[in-house]
Protein backbone atom coordinates (compact mmCIF):
# COMPACT_ATOMS: atom_id res chain seq x y z
CA UNK A 1 0.00 0.00 0.00
CA UNK A 2 2.53 2.56 1.16
CA UNK A 3 4.97 1.55 -1.55
CA UNK A 4 2.34 1.85 -4.26
CA UNK A 5 1.31 5.25 -2.92
CA UNK A 6 4.94 6.37 -2.99
CA UNK A 7 5.46 5.14 -6.49
CA UNK A 8 2.37 6.92 -7.70
CA UNK A 9 3.42 10.09 -5.91
CA UNK A 10 6.85 9.93 -7.51
CA UNK A 11 5.41 9.26 -10.93
CA UNK A 12 2.71 11.92 -10.88
CA UNK A 13 3.94 14.61 -8.56
CA UNK A 14 7.71 14.66 -8.86
CA UNK A 15 7.63 17.88 -10.88
CA UNK A 16 5.47 19.65 -8.32
CA UNK A 17 7.62 18.43 -5.48
CA UNK A 18 10.89 19.49 -7.10
CA UNK A 19 9.43 22.86 -7.98
CA UNK A 20 8.28 23.48 -4.43
CA UNK A 21 11.51 22.30 -2.81
CA UNK A 22 13.72 24.29 -5.19
CA UNK A 23 11.81 27.39 -4.19
CA UNK A 24 12.27 26.55 -0.51
CA UNK A 25 15.97 25.73 -0.64
CA UNK A 26 16.97 27.84 -3.62
CA UNK A 27 19.19 25.24 -5.22
CA UNK A 28 18.55 22.54 -7.83
CA UNK A 29 21.06 19.94 -6.65
CA UNK A 30 20.29 20.35 -2.99
CA UNK A 31 16.57 20.05 -3.72
CA UNK A 32 17.01 16.81 -5.64
CA UNK A 33 19.21 15.29 -2.96
CA UNK A 34 16.80 16.32 -0.22
CA UNK A 35 13.82 14.89 -2.09
CA UNK A 36 15.70 11.66 -2.52
CA UNK A 37 16.29 11.59 1.25
CA UNK A 38 12.63 12.39 1.89
CA UNK A 39 11.43 9.52 -0.30
CA UNK A 40 13.88 7.20 1.44
CA UNK A 41 12.47 8.29 4.81
CA UNK A 42 8.91 7.79 3.57
CA UNK A 43 9.77 4.30 2.38
CA UNK A 44 10.78 3.53 5.93
CA UNK A 45 8.07 5.38 7.85
CA UNK A 46 4.89 5.08 5.80
CA UNK A 47 4.55 1.28 5.97
CA UNK A 48 4.96 1.57 9.74
CA UNK A 49 3.02 4.75 10.55
CA UNK A 50 0.55 4.82 7.67
CA UNK A 51 0.24 7.07 4.65
CA UNK A 52 0.00 10.74 5.69
CA UNK A 53 -3.15 12.70 4.89
CA UNK A 54 -1.32 14.81 2.33
CA UNK A 55 1.53 12.71 0.95
CA UNK A 56 2.92 15.45 -1.23
CA UNK A 57 3.01 18.01 1.55
CA UNK A 58 4.68 15.40 3.75
CA UNK A 59 7.44 14.84 1.19
CA UNK A 60 7.97 18.56 0.60
CA UNK A 61 8.13 19.19 4.35
CA UNK A 62 10.47 16.27 4.91
CA UNK A 63 12.68 17.37 2.02
CA UNK A 64 12.96 20.82 3.54
CA UNK A 65 14.20 19.33 6.81
CA UNK A 66 16.55 17.00 4.96
CA UNK A 67 17.95 19.97 3.07
CA UNK A 68 18.60 21.78 6.34
CA UNK A 69 20.29 18.63 7.68
CA UNK A 70 22.49 18.47 4.63
CA UNK A 71 23.51 22.11 4.90
CA UNK A 72 24.26 21.68 8.61
CA UNK A 73 26.37 18.63 7.84
CA UNK A 74 28.30 20.59 5.28
CA UNK A 75 28.80 23.24 7.95
CA UNK A 76 27.57 25.91 5.63
CA UNK A 77 25.53 27.97 8.03
CA UNK A 78 25.32 30.79 5.56
CA UNK A 79 22.57 32.80 3.97
CA UNK A 80 21.00 29.72 2.49
CA UNK A 81 20.05 28.37 5.91
CA UNK A 82 18.68 31.69 7.03
CA UNK A 83 16.55 31.75 3.93
CA UNK A 84 15.20 28.30 4.70
CA UNK A 85 14.44 29.28 8.27
CA UNK A 86 12.44 32.24 7.15
CA UNK A 87 10.52 30.18 4.67
CA UNK A 88 9.98 27.35 7.06
CA UNK A 89 8.25 29.74 9.41
CA UNK A 90 5.93 30.61 6.58
CA UNK A 91 5.38 27.02 5.74
CA UNK A 92 4.93 25.78 9.29
CA UNK A 93 1.88 27.95 9.48
CA UNK A 94 0.56 26.11 6.46
CA UNK A 95 1.60 22.71 7.79
CA UNK A 96 -0.19 23.58 11.01
CA UNK A 97 -3.45 23.77 9.11
CA UNK A 98 -2.78 20.16 8.23
CA UNK A 99 -4.34 20.29 4.81
CA UNK A 100 -3.53 20.77 1.17
CA UNK A 101 -3.12 24.55 1.39
CA UNK A 102 0.55 24.03 0.78
CA UNK A 103 -0.32 23.14 -2.78
CA UNK A 104 -1.82 26.51 -3.54
CA UNK A 105 1.58 27.97 -4.24
CA UNK A 106 2.71 24.95 -6.21
CA UNK A 107 1.40 25.76 -9.69
CA UNK A 108 3.49 28.93 -9.61
CA UNK A 109 6.49 26.91 -8.56
CA UNK A 110 6.18 24.55 -11.48
CA UNK A 111 5.75 27.43 -13.88
CA UNK A 112 8.93 28.99 -12.49
CA UNK A 113 10.68 25.67 -12.89
CA UNK A 114 9.56 25.25 -16.51
CA UNK A 115 10.96 28.65 -17.40
CA UNK A 116 14.24 27.94 -15.63
CA UNK A 117 14.65 24.55 -17.33
CA UNK A 118 13.91 26.06 -20.74
CA UNK A 119 16.07 29.15 -20.27
CA UNK A 120 17.73 30.17 -23.55
CA UNK A 121 21.10 30.42 -21.78
CA UNK A 122 21.05 26.61 -21.65
CA UNK A 123 21.68 24.52 -24.76
CA UNK A 124 18.48 23.15 -26.30
CA UNK A 125 19.45 19.53 -25.62
CA UNK A 126 20.10 20.52 -22.02
CA UNK A 127 16.72 22.24 -21.77
CA UNK A 128 15.09 19.04 -22.95
CA UNK A 129 17.04 16.83 -20.55
CA UNK A 130 16.53 19.14 -17.59
CA UNK A 131 12.78 19.37 -18.22
CA UNK A 132 12.44 15.59 -18.40
CA UNK A 133 14.52 15.16 -15.28
CA UNK A 134 13.06 17.80 -13.00
CA UNK A 135 9.50 18.18 -14.28
CA UNK A 136 8.76 14.62 -15.33
CA UNK A 137 10.97 12.84 -12.82
CA UNK A 138 12.71 10.68 -15.42
CA UNK A 139 16.00 9.28 -14.20
CA UNK A 140 19.24 10.28 -15.84
CA UNK A 141 19.50 6.73 -17.22
CA UNK A 142 16.02 6.91 -18.76
CA UNK A 143 16.78 10.21 -20.47
CA UNK A 144 20.13 8.90 -21.69
CA UNK A 145 18.44 5.83 -23.17
CA UNK A 146 15.75 7.92 -24.84
CA UNK A 147 18.33 10.10 -26.57
CA UNK A 148 20.84 7.31 -27.19
CA UNK A 149 23.73 8.86 -25.31
CA UNK A 150 25.80 7.18 -22.60
CA UNK A 151 24.39 7.71 -19.10
CA UNK A 152 27.65 9.34 -18.00
CA UNK A 153 27.34 11.92 -20.80
CA UNK A 154 23.78 12.72 -19.79
CA UNK A 155 24.77 12.92 -16.11
CA UNK A 156 27.55 15.37 -16.98
CA UNK A 157 25.20 17.43 -19.08
CA UNK A 158 22.75 17.71 -16.19
CA UNK A 159 25.44 18.50 -13.65
CA UNK A 160 26.82 21.24 -15.89
CA UNK A 161 23.31 22.62 -16.32
CA UNK A 162 22.52 22.87 -12.61
CA UNK A 163 25.98 24.31 -12.01
CA UNK A 164 25.37 26.98 -14.63
CA UNK A 165 21.92 27.78 -13.22
CA UNK A 166 23.55 28.44 -9.87
CA UNK A 167 26.79 30.12 -10.98
CA UNK A 168 25.28 32.39 -13.63
CA UNK A 169 22.17 32.89 -11.52
CA UNK A 170 19.62 31.89 -14.10
CA UNK A 171 16.50 33.20 -12.38
CA UNK A 172 13.96 30.83 -10.85
CA UNK A 173 10.99 32.91 -11.80
CA UNK A 174 8.28 33.48 -14.34
CA UNK A 175 9.80 35.97 -16.82
CA UNK A 176 8.55 39.57 -16.70
CA UNK A 177 5.85 40.52 -19.19
CA UNK A 178 8.26 41.90 -21.79
CA UNK A 179 10.15 38.60 -21.99
CA UNK A 180 7.20 36.27 -21.46
CA UNK A 181 5.98 35.72 -25.05
CA UNK A 182 9.49 34.89 -26.27
CA UNK A 183 10.20 32.59 -23.32
CA UNK A 184 6.88 30.86 -23.64
CA UNK A 185 7.79 30.13 -27.25
CA UNK A 186 11.02 28.52 -26.03
CA UNK A 187 9.14 26.39 -23.50
CA UNK A 188 6.64 25.22 -26.11
CA UNK A 189 9.46 24.47 -28.54
CA UNK A 190 11.12 22.22 -25.95
CA UNK A 191 7.88 20.38 -25.23
CA UNK A 192 7.14 19.90 -28.92
CA UNK A 193 10.69 18.74 -29.55
CA UNK A 194 10.32 16.08 -26.86
CA UNK A 195 7.04 15.03 -28.46
CA UNK A 196 8.49 14.83 -31.95
CA UNK A 197 11.51 12.94 -30.74
CA UNK A 198 9.09 10.37 -29.43
CA UNK A 199 6.67 10.50 -32.34
CA UNK A 200 8.90 10.49 -35.39
CA UNK A 201 11.29 7.97 -33.87
CA UNK A 202 14.43 9.25 -35.55
CA UNK A 203 16.34 6.54 -33.73
CA UNK A 204 16.13 4.10 -30.87
CA UNK A 205 13.68 1.61 -29.48
CA UNK A 206 9.97 2.27 -30.06
CA UNK A 207 8.93 1.73 -26.46
CA UNK A 208 11.11 4.47 -25.00
CA UNK A 209 9.84 6.78 -27.69
CA UNK A 210 6.18 6.36 -26.76
CA UNK A 211 7.20 7.35 -23.24
CA UNK A 212 8.62 10.58 -24.58
CA UNK A 213 5.28 11.38 -26.23
CA UNK A 214 3.47 10.75 -22.95
CA UNK A 215 5.93 12.97 -21.07
CA UNK A 216 5.58 15.76 -23.63
CA UNK A 217 1.80 15.59 -23.31
CA UNK A 218 2.15 15.70 -19.53
CA UNK A 219 4.32 18.83 -19.81
CA UNK A 220 1.86 20.31 -22.30
CA UNK A 221 -0.94 19.70 -19.82
CA UNK A 222 0.98 21.37 -17.02
CA UNK A 223 1.72 24.38 -19.19
CA UNK A 224 -1.88 24.68 -20.34
CA UNK A 225 -3.11 24.27 -16.78
CA UNK A 226 -0.74 27.01 -15.61
CA UNK A 227 -1.38 29.46 -18.47
CA UNK A 228 -4.94 28.53 -19.41
CA UNK A 229 -5.71 31.84 -21.08
CA UNK A 230 -3.06 31.33 -23.77
CA UNK A 231 -4.50 29.87 -26.97
CA UNK A 232 -1.15 28.49 -28.12
CA UNK A 233 -0.49 26.43 -24.98
CA UNK A 234 -3.94 24.94 -25.59
CA UNK A 235 -3.18 24.49 -29.28
CA UNK A 236 0.08 22.70 -28.52
CA UNK A 237 -1.64 20.29 -26.14
CA UNK A 238 -4.38 19.64 -28.72
CA UNK A 239 -1.83 19.05 -31.46
CA UNK A 240 0.06 16.48 -29.41
CA UNK A 241 -3.10 14.70 -28.27
CA UNK A 242 -4.47 14.41 -31.80
CA UNK A 243 -1.22 13.08 -33.25
CA UNK A 244 -0.55 10.74 -30.35
CA UNK A 245 -4.10 9.36 -30.68
CA UNK A 246 -3.00 7.74 -33.95
CA UNK A 247 0.07 6.10 -32.46
CA UNK A 248 -1.25 2.51 -32.36
CA UNK A 249 -2.57 2.69 -35.91
CA UNK A 250 0.61 4.25 -37.22
CA UNK A 251 2.84 1.20 -37.00
CA UNK A 252 2.23 -2.43 -37.89
CA UNK A 253 3.06 -5.22 -35.46
CA UNK A 254 6.44 -5.44 -37.16
CA UNK A 255 7.05 -1.76 -36.56
CA UNK A 256 6.40 -0.72 -40.16
CA UNK A 257 4.95 2.68 -40.90
CA UNK A 258 1.31 2.89 -41.99
CA UNK A 259 0.35 5.99 -43.97
CA UNK A 260 -2.44 8.16 -42.63
CA UNK A 261 -4.76 7.22 -45.48
CA UNK A 262 -4.21 3.51 -44.86
CA UNK A 263 -4.56 3.58 -41.09
CA UNK A 264 -7.31 1.65 -39.34
CA UNK A 265 -9.14 4.58 -37.81
CA UNK A 266 -10.95 2.32 -35.36
CA UNK A 267 -7.61 2.00 -33.63
CA UNK A 268 -7.29 5.72 -33.03
CA UNK A 269 -7.69 6.67 -29.38
CA UNK A 270 -11.22 8.15 -29.17
CA UNK A 271 -10.83 9.75 -25.74
CA UNK A 272 -7.69 11.59 -26.78
CA UNK A 273 -9.32 12.70 -30.03
CA UNK A 274 -12.39 14.03 -28.18
CA UNK A 275 -10.19 16.01 -25.84
CA UNK A 276 -7.95 17.23 -28.65
CA UNK A 277 -10.89 18.32 -30.80
CA UNK A 278 -12.50 20.25 -27.97
CA UNK A 279 -9.23 22.06 -27.24
CA UNK A 280 -8.71 22.81 -30.93
CA UNK A 281 -12.18 24.28 -31.33
CA UNK A 282 -11.65 26.63 -28.38
CA UNK A 283 -8.19 27.57 -29.58
CA UNK A 284 -9.28 28.34 -33.14
CA UNK A 285 -11.77 30.86 -31.74
CA UNK A 286 -8.83 33.04 -30.81
CA UNK A 287 -8.60 36.22 -32.87
CA UNK A 288 -5.14 35.29 -34.12
CA UNK A 289 -4.63 31.53 -34.03
CA UNK A 290 -0.91 30.71 -33.69
CA UNK A 291 1.08 28.01 -35.45
CA UNK A 292 0.42 25.24 -32.90
CA UNK A 293 -3.30 25.94 -33.01
CA UNK A 294 -3.38 25.84 -36.81
CA UNK A 295 -1.41 22.61 -36.87
CA UNK A 296 -3.88 21.19 -34.35
CA UNK A 297 -6.71 22.30 -36.63
CA UNK A 298 -5.06 20.44 -39.50
CA UNK A 299 -4.69 17.29 -37.39
CA UNK A 300 -8.33 17.75 -36.34
CA UNK A 301 -9.46 17.67 -39.99
CA UNK A 302 -8.12 14.11 -40.16
CA UNK A 303 -9.47 13.16 -36.75
CA UNK A 304 -12.95 14.26 -37.75
CA UNK A 305 -12.98 12.20 -40.96
CA UNK A 306 -14.44 8.72 -40.39
CA UNK A 307 -12.53 7.46 -43.45
CA UNK A 308 -9.54 8.77 -45.37
CA UNK A 309 -11.76 9.40 -48.40
CA UNK A 310 -13.92 11.81 -46.37
CA UNK A 311 -10.99 14.11 -45.68
CA UNK A 312 -11.53 17.71 -46.71
CA UNK A 313 -8.15 18.30 -48.35
CA UNK A 314 -9.13 21.68 -49.68
CA UNK A 315 -9.73 22.90 -46.13
CA UNK A 316 -6.41 21.36 -45.08
CA UNK A 317 -4.62 23.13 -47.94
CA UNK A 318 -6.22 26.40 -46.82
CA UNK A 319 -5.02 25.85 -43.25
CA UNK A 320 -1.49 25.20 -44.52
CA UNK A 321 -1.77 28.41 -46.50
CA UNK A 322 -2.70 30.25 -43.31
CA UNK A 323 0.20 28.59 -41.49
CA UNK A 324 2.62 29.55 -44.27
CA UNK A 325 1.58 33.18 -43.89
CA UNK A 326 2.26 33.43 -40.16
CA UNK A 327 5.23 31.06 -40.11
CA UNK A 328 6.75 30.85 -43.58
CA UNK A 329 8.72 27.64 -44.09
CA UNK A 330 9.43 25.34 -47.02
CA UNK A 331 8.20 22.35 -44.97
CA UNK A 332 4.80 24.02 -44.60
CA UNK A 333 4.85 24.75 -48.36
CA UNK A 334 5.57 21.10 -48.99
CA UNK A 335 2.64 19.99 -46.86
CA UNK A 336 0.41 22.46 -48.61
CA UNK A 337 1.55 21.08 -51.96
CA UNK A 338 0.70 17.55 -50.86
CA UNK A 339 -2.78 18.63 -49.70
CA UNK A 340 -3.40 20.43 -53.00
CA UNK A 341 -2.20 17.36 -54.91
CA UNK A 342 -4.84 15.26 -53.21
CA UNK A 343 -7.57 17.88 -53.59
CA UNK A 344 -6.81 19.03 -57.15
CA UNK A 345 -4.74 16.23 -58.65
CA UNK A 346 -1.08 15.17 -58.53
CA UNK A 347 0.03 17.48 -61.34
CA UNK A 348 -0.74 20.68 -59.46
CA UNK A 349 0.97 19.34 -56.35
CA UNK A 350 3.97 18.26 -58.36
CA UNK A 351 4.51 21.69 -59.88
CA UNK A 352 4.39 23.23 -56.38
CA UNK A 353 6.94 20.71 -55.09
CA UNK A 354 9.18 21.34 -58.09
CA UNK A 355 9.00 25.07 -57.34
CA UNK A 356 10.21 24.43 -53.79
CA UNK A 357 13.04 22.26 -55.09
CA UNK A 358 13.92 24.80 -57.79
CA UNK A 359 14.48 27.37 -55.02
CA UNK A 360 17.11 24.98 -53.68
CA UNK A 361 15.09 24.33 -50.53
CA UNK A 362 14.61 20.98 -48.79
CA UNK A 363 16.94 19.14 -51.16
CA UNK A 364 18.32 17.26 -48.16
CA UNK A 365 14.87 16.50 -46.75
CA UNK A 366 13.74 12.96 -47.47
CA UNK A 367 10.06 13.90 -47.27
CA UNK A 368 10.39 16.26 -50.24
CA UNK A 369 11.65 13.36 -52.32
CA UNK A 370 9.17 10.82 -50.98
CA UNK A 371 6.27 13.24 -51.60
CA UNK A 372 7.52 13.90 -55.12
CA UNK A 373 8.00 10.17 -55.68
CA UNK A 374 4.48 9.44 -54.50
CA UNK A 375 2.92 11.94 -56.93
CA UNK A 376 5.02 10.62 -59.83
CA UNK A 377 3.93 7.11 -58.91
CA UNK A 378 0.28 8.18 -59.00
CA UNK A 379 0.91 9.70 -62.42
CA UNK A 380 2.50 6.45 -63.61
CA UNK A 381 5.81 8.17 -64.34
CA UNK A 382 7.71 5.15 -63.07
CA UNK A 383 11.29 6.06 -64.00
CA UNK A 384 11.10 9.52 -62.35
CA UNK A 385 9.31 7.98 -59.36
CA UNK A 386 12.11 5.45 -58.98
CA UNK A 387 14.73 8.21 -59.02
CA UNK A 388 12.83 10.24 -56.43
CA UNK A 389 12.38 7.20 -54.14
CA UNK A 390 16.11 6.54 -54.41
CA UNK A 391 16.88 10.14 -53.42
CA UNK A 392 14.52 9.82 -50.44
CA UNK A 393 16.14 6.54 -49.39
CA UNK A 394 19.59 8.10 -49.49
CA UNK A 395 18.46 10.76 -47.00
CA UNK A 396 16.12 8.92 -44.60
CA UNK A 397 17.49 7.99 -41.16
CA UNK A 398 14.81 6.01 -39.35
CA UNK A 399 14.14 2.34 -39.94
CA UNK A 400 10.33 2.18 -40.42
CA UNK A 401 10.46 5.00 -42.98
CA UNK A 402 13.37 3.34 -44.76
CA UNK A 403 11.47 0.05 -45.01
CA UNK A 404 8.40 1.86 -46.30
CA UNK A 405 10.36 3.66 -49.03
CA UNK A 406 12.14 0.42 -49.92
CA UNK A 407 8.78 -1.30 -50.48
CA UNK A 408 7.54 1.54 -52.67
CA UNK A 409 10.77 1.55 -54.67
CA UNK A 410 10.47 -2.19 -55.33
CA UNK A 411 6.88 -1.70 -56.42
CA UNK A 412 7.81 1.11 -58.81
CA UNK A 413 10.70 -0.95 -60.17
CA UNK A 414 8.32 -3.79 -61.02
CA UNK A 415 5.87 -1.46 -62.72
CA UNK A 416 8.64 0.19 -64.72
CA UNK A 417 9.86 -3.16 -66.02
CA UNK A 418 6.39 -4.41 -66.90
CA UNK A 419 5.39 -1.17 -68.64
CA UNK B 1 25.86 39.64 -8.37
CA UNK B 2 28.71 40.67 -10.65
CA UNK B 3 28.92 39.84 -14.32
CA UNK B 4 31.74 40.48 -16.77
CA UNK B 5 30.54 41.51 -20.20
CA UNK B 6 33.29 40.78 -22.74
CA UNK B 7 32.86 42.63 -25.99
CA UNK B 8 34.05 40.81 -29.09
CA UNK B 9 34.06 42.18 -32.60
CA UNK B 10 36.17 42.05 -35.72
CA UNK B 11 38.82 44.69 -35.15
CA UNK B 12 39.77 44.62 -38.84
CA UNK B 13 36.35 45.92 -39.87
CA UNK B 14 36.81 49.45 -38.69
CA UNK B 15 33.78 51.68 -39.24
CA UNK B 16 34.14 54.96 -41.15
CA UNK B 17 35.18 57.95 -38.97
CA UNK B 18 31.70 59.45 -38.73
CA UNK B 19 30.21 56.08 -37.85
CA UNK B 20 32.97 55.65 -35.29
CA UNK B 21 32.03 58.98 -33.72
CA UNK B 22 28.42 57.91 -33.52
CA UNK B 23 29.46 54.63 -31.91
CA UNK B 24 31.56 56.46 -29.29
CA UNK B 25 28.58 58.63 -28.48
CA UNK B 26 26.37 55.60 -28.12
CA UNK B 27 28.91 53.99 -25.81
CA UNK B 28 29.05 57.20 -23.79
CA UNK B 29 25.27 57.27 -23.43
CA UNK B 30 25.13 53.57 -22.55
CA UNK B 31 27.84 53.85 -19.89
CA UNK B 32 26.13 56.88 -18.40
CA UNK B 33 22.81 55.08 -18.31
CA UNK B 34 24.09 51.97 -16.51
CA UNK B 35 26.05 54.17 -14.13
CA UNK B 36 22.89 56.04 -13.26
CA UNK B 37 20.97 52.78 -12.75
CA UNK B 38 23.68 51.53 -10.39
CA UNK B 39 24.73 48.59 -12.58
CA UNK B 40 28.14 49.94 -13.66
CA UNK B 41 31.25 48.79 -11.81
CA UNK B 42 33.99 49.22 -14.38
CA UNK B 43 34.59 49.13 -18.09
CA UNK B 44 36.98 50.20 -20.82
CA UNK B 45 37.84 49.63 -24.45
CA UNK B 46 41.07 47.77 -25.19
CA UNK B 47 43.84 48.55 -27.68
CA UNK B 48 43.78 46.16 -30.69
CA UNK B 49 45.24 42.65 -30.44
CA UNK B 50 48.27 43.83 -32.46
CA UNK B 51 49.37 45.44 -29.19
CA UNK B 52 48.79 42.25 -27.16
CA UNK B 53 51.47 40.25 -25.41
CA UNK B 54 50.91 36.77 -24.04
CA UNK B 55 52.84 35.67 -20.98
CA UNK B 56 53.39 32.17 -19.63
CA UNK B 57 55.61 30.93 -16.83
CA UNK B 58 56.99 27.43 -17.36
CA UNK B 59 59.65 25.89 -15.15
CA UNK B 60 59.94 29.28 -13.43
CA UNK B 61 60.86 30.86 -16.75
CA UNK B 62 58.75 33.66 -18.14
CA UNK B 63 57.87 33.21 -21.80
CA UNK B 64 56.68 36.31 -23.55
CA UNK B 65 55.02 36.02 -26.93
CA UNK B 66 53.81 38.71 -29.25
CA UNK B 67 50.10 38.55 -30.01
CA UNK B 68 46.85 37.48 -28.37
CA UNK B 69 46.30 34.20 -26.53
CA UNK B 70 44.24 32.82 -29.41
CA UNK B 71 43.63 33.86 -32.99
CA UNK B 72 39.89 34.28 -33.42
CA UNK B 73 37.53 35.80 -35.96
CA UNK B 74 36.26 38.28 -33.40
CA UNK B 75 38.60 39.73 -30.84
CA UNK B 76 38.16 40.94 -27.29
CA UNK B 77 37.85 44.69 -27.73
CA UNK B 78 36.57 45.91 -24.40
CA UNK B 79 34.64 44.99 -21.30
CA UNK B 80 32.16 46.07 -18.70
CA UNK B 81 32.00 44.80 -15.17
CA UNK B 82 28.41 45.16 -14.02
CA UNK B 83 26.20 44.44 -11.07
CA UNK B 84 22.96 42.66 -11.97
CA UNK B 85 20.16 40.88 -10.17
CA UNK B 86 20.39 37.72 -12.27
CA UNK B 87 21.33 36.43 -15.72
CA UNK B 88 18.20 37.86 -17.35
CA UNK B 89 19.11 41.35 -16.20
CA UNK B 90 22.75 40.88 -17.22
CA UNK B 91 21.69 39.71 -20.68
CA UNK B 92 19.31 42.65 -21.03
CA UNK B 93 22.17 45.04 -20.24
CA UNK B 94 24.57 43.19 -22.57
CA UNK B 95 22.04 43.53 -25.38
CA UNK B 96 22.19 47.31 -24.99
CA UNK B 97 25.95 47.46 -25.63
CA UNK B 98 26.29 49.15 -29.05
CA UNK B 99 28.70 46.48 -30.37
CA UNK B 100 26.12 43.76 -29.71
CA UNK B 101 24.52 44.82 -33.01
CA UNK B 102 27.50 43.65 -35.06
CA UNK B 103 29.81 41.82 -32.61
CA UNK B 104 29.17 39.42 -29.73
CA UNK B 105 28.98 39.94 -26.00
CA UNK B 106 30.05 37.11 -23.74
CA UNK B 107 28.34 37.26 -20.35
CA UNK B 108 30.34 35.64 -17.56
CA UNK B 109 29.34 35.53 -13.90
CA UNK B 110 32.15 36.67 -11.65
CA UNK B 111 33.14 34.09 -9.05
CA UNK B 112 32.60 35.27 -5.50
CA UNK B 113 35.68 34.75 -3.35
CA UNK B 114 35.57 34.28 0.39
Amino acid sequence: MANAALEQLYREDYGRIVAAVIRLVGDFDLAEEAIHDAFAAALEQWPRDGIPASPRAWIVGAARHKAIDRIRRRGRLDGKLREISVLSVLEDSVDGAGNDDINDSVPDDRLRLIFTCCHPALALETQVALSLRTLCGLTTEEIARAFIVPATTMAQRLVRATRKIRAARIPYEVPPDDLLPERLQAVMAVIYLIFNEGYSATSGAALVRADLCAEAIRLGRILHELIPENSETRGLLALMLLHDARRDARLTGEGDLVLLEEQDRARWNPAQIREGLALTTTSMRSTEPGPYTIQAAIAAMHSRSPAAADTDWRAIAALYGLLARIQPSPVVELNRAVAIAIADGPERGLSLIDAIEARGELRDYHLLWSARADLLRRLGRWREAREAYSSALALVTDEPQRRFLRRRLDEVNLRERSS
Amino acid sequence: MQYMLLIYDNENNKPAPDEMNKLYQEYGAFTQSITKSGNFNAGAPLQPTSTATTVRVRDSKTLTIDGPFAETKEQLGGYYLIEAENLDQAVAIAARIPSARFGSIEVRPVMKMG
